[in-house]
């Protein structure tokens, strides 16, 4: 995170040892994108609005999966059912209760939570690929009780949400939404930042580098995985819930497999390993279907290929995925990287040997 | 009696296609989740030379099926060599890429549309009885005779020929396998050539008897389980692993509820982690980090 800046930089209070940002220069440039995102929903239309109210979304989840893979090491292919854990925890509980948001916010991070210790169970036995297997058993699991609940109590299309209300107020508006998922991102963000610099952010990095010495620290490695497992599945399980009242509908066919895929494609389109890279691959990935849908309409196959929309994006997706992995393995985060470095080190190229 | 036949063409559907994944996990460590586009794939390759060879349809299957190995033999040459020695979850996530990419294709080149390769070849799907009042479509006895096939010259080869003791060599230790000589390139490329067409040979019957759709990929995916309960590293554990799931599925579909198909391959891969991660015949190894 502290990255030493090249024109020196020293630390003359402990205050300054935990802050989050160090020089002027970066107090000044979060404020200006803090002024910037404020300012968006002004200045914005709607698709613009409504593609940021979904980068924000997406990136409360996918920064949830960096904690868990990019942090803690422990490779998780069930994030759609986490996500459709939550959403249907809304969607029942307000189905069957009528509940409001603040019962069914709380509830959903509280089944996440309760998730959250069943996928990461096998994770103290299992490591690797074959965990990663067991959490893909788990998301088909998850999604066949949402897929089941729906027939039996026949919402076979879905189940339809009000928006969250207060007193007279209704959550409806984009720009209203805007503002409410920012925080919520922001929030988050913030909050994972902060975790992982604690003990239990650090022991997690400890379990990913390698789970023995982790031990011989005197690190609880069960109880560190399964705090990842926890905390990242609660966080999702939110996400999900939010995503359930931002589109109004919940429907066991939106949590494929695919969206996990496009989750892990975030993170590591991102960078692993930075959460940065979880909001630059969030929004990456958000935005590229609507990318995708414009290049087709300047190169005019927009009315050619109306029909098989999702296949060029399926392929475009696949092609995209396969050339960071190939090309590109430290993701958006070590493009940015290398940009500062560059700029850092002018007019060198490279760091000297010896340091 | 007729649950019995629907089990062994259950199963053999499942072994055939998960003798690809052991194939691949064994050789190179390498778990490739784009086997269920692989198979479809191969099963579009008949239907591209059912048309071409109109009229022979036995060569139309031929080429068929040299089309699959050569695009196994591709897919490595084109993308997975690029991920040996690259973290598990790297390899794992570049075959789930190649998957996408691949049913992308797929769409955009054959379009959506339900195709009978069965019908283009010019064979009927006639069934007949095998006794104590079961049925088995043609299709389904070729299944099961097409899976013996495959797993009796598999077995062959891996214990026979110079080519197979190479290949178990690299499987075992690539390292050492290498200093002696054994082309580890070489042999991860057959061993992707072999899986695909084996699957290739998997979508193929399975799109004679059941139309060529995109479900197709689904069935790759379910078979995993299977592999996995029979350890990823034993073909004779695919086999076995098989016979469990498909046994698992068919019955409790019979007795309990249909809609449980898509959830009991991987409720019995659930169970079998908790209670034997490495499966039935697999080798206890230490499982590698991200």
């Amino acid at each position: 995170m502290s990255v030493p800046r090249a024109s020196g930089y020293f630390r003359t209070r402990y205050a300054q040892d935990t802050a989050l940002l160090e020089t002027r220069t970066q107090k000044a440039c979060a404020l200006a994108f803090a002024a910037g995102l404020a300012a968006y929903p002004f200045l914005a239309g709607p698709l613009a609005l409504d593609l940021a109210n979904q980068v924000l979304l997406g990136s409360i989840g996918a920064v949830a999966l960096m904690l868990l893979t990019g942090y803690a090491g422990q490779i998780s292919l069930g994030h759609a059912g986490l996500l459709a854990a939550g959403a249907f925890t809304g969607g029942i509980l307000f189905k069957e209760l009528g509940a409001p948001f603040w019962v069914t916010l709380p509830a959903a991070a509280l089944v996440g939570a309760g998730l959250g210790i069943a996928f990461g169970l096998p994770s103290l036995r299992l490591r690797g690929l074959y965990l990663a297997v067991s959490t893909l058993a788990l998301h088909f699991i998850v999604i066949h009780a949402g897929a089941e609940y729906e027939t039996r109590r026949g919402f076979s299309t879905g189940i339809v949400i009000d928006p969250p209300r207060i007193g007279e107020w209704v959550l409806r508006d984009a720009r209203a939404w805007y503002f409410v998922l920012l925080a919520f991102a922001v929030a988050n963000l913030l909050f994972s930042l902060n975790l992982l610099r604690t003990r239990t952010g650090r022991a997690w990095r400890a379990v990913h580098g390698r789970e023995a010495v982790a031990e011989a620290l005197g690190i609880s490695v069960r109880r560190a995985k399964l705090a990842a497992f926890v905390v990242s599945s609660a966080i999702t399980a939110v996400a999900g819930c939010l995503f359930a009242y931002y589109r109004g509908f919940v429907s066991a066919e939106a949590f494929s497999l695919y969206l996990t895929i496009q989750y892990v494609a975030m993170i590591i389109i991102g960078g692993m390993g930075s959460l940065l890279g979880a909001v630059l691959g969030t929004a990456f990935v958000t935005v590229f279907p609507y990318a995708i849908e414009a290049v087709m309409r300047l190169l005019g196959l927009a009315d050619r290929l109306s029909s098989v929309v999702f296949a060029v994006n399926y392929a475009a997706f696949g092609l995209v995925m396969i050339l960071f992995l190939v090309l590109e393995p430290q993701g958006l985060v070590g493009i940015w990287r290398r940009v500062q470095e560059w700029f850092l080190l002018w007019p060198f190229k490279q760091r000297p040997l010896s340091k | 009696m007729q649950l019995a036949v629907n089990i062994a063409v259950l199963a053999s559907i499942y072994a055939l296609i998960c003798c690809g994944y052991v194939l691949i996990y064994r050789v190179s460590r390498v778990l490739s989740l784009a086997h269920g586009e692989l198979m479809m794939l191969g099963a579009y390759g008949l239907y591209a030379t059912a048309s071409l060879f109109s009229g022979h349809p036995l060569l139309a299957v031929a080429a068929a099926g040299g089309l699959a190995l050569a695009v196994g033999a591709a897919v490595y040459a084109a993308l997975m060599w690029r991920m040996t020695g690259e973290s598990v979850l790297a390899a794992v996530l570049a075959t789930i890429a190649l998957g996408i990419l691949l049913r992308g294709l797929m769409v955009l080149v054959f379009g959506t549309q339900t195709q009978y390769p069965l019908r283009d070849l010019g064979w009927t799907n006639a069934s007949f009885d095998v006794g104590g009042g079961a049925r088995i479509s043609g299709v389904g006895a070729a299944l099961v005779l097409g899976t013996a096939l495959a797993y009796g010259s598999l077995f062959a080869f891996l214990r026979g020929t110079r080519w197979g003791l190479r290949m178990r060599a690299a499987g075992q230790n690539p390292l050492l396998a290498a200093q002696r000589g054994v082309r580890l390139h070489g042999i991860y490329a057959l061993a992707w050539a072999l899986a695909t067409f084996t699957g290739g040979m998997a979508g193929i019957l399975i799109a004679c008897d059941a139309g060529l759709e995109g479900t197709l990929v689904t069935i790759g995916l379910k078979a995993f389980p299977a592999a996995l309960v029979g350890g990823l590293d034993s073909l004779l554990g695919a086999l076995v692993g098989s016979l469990i799931v498909a046994g698992a599925e068919v019955l409790l579909i019979h007795y309990v509820d249909p809609l449980l198909s898509d959830v009991v391959p991987f409720l019995v891969l659930l169970a079998m982690l908790v209670l034997r991660p490495w499966g039935l015949f697999g080798s206890r190894e230490e499982l590698d980090r991200v």
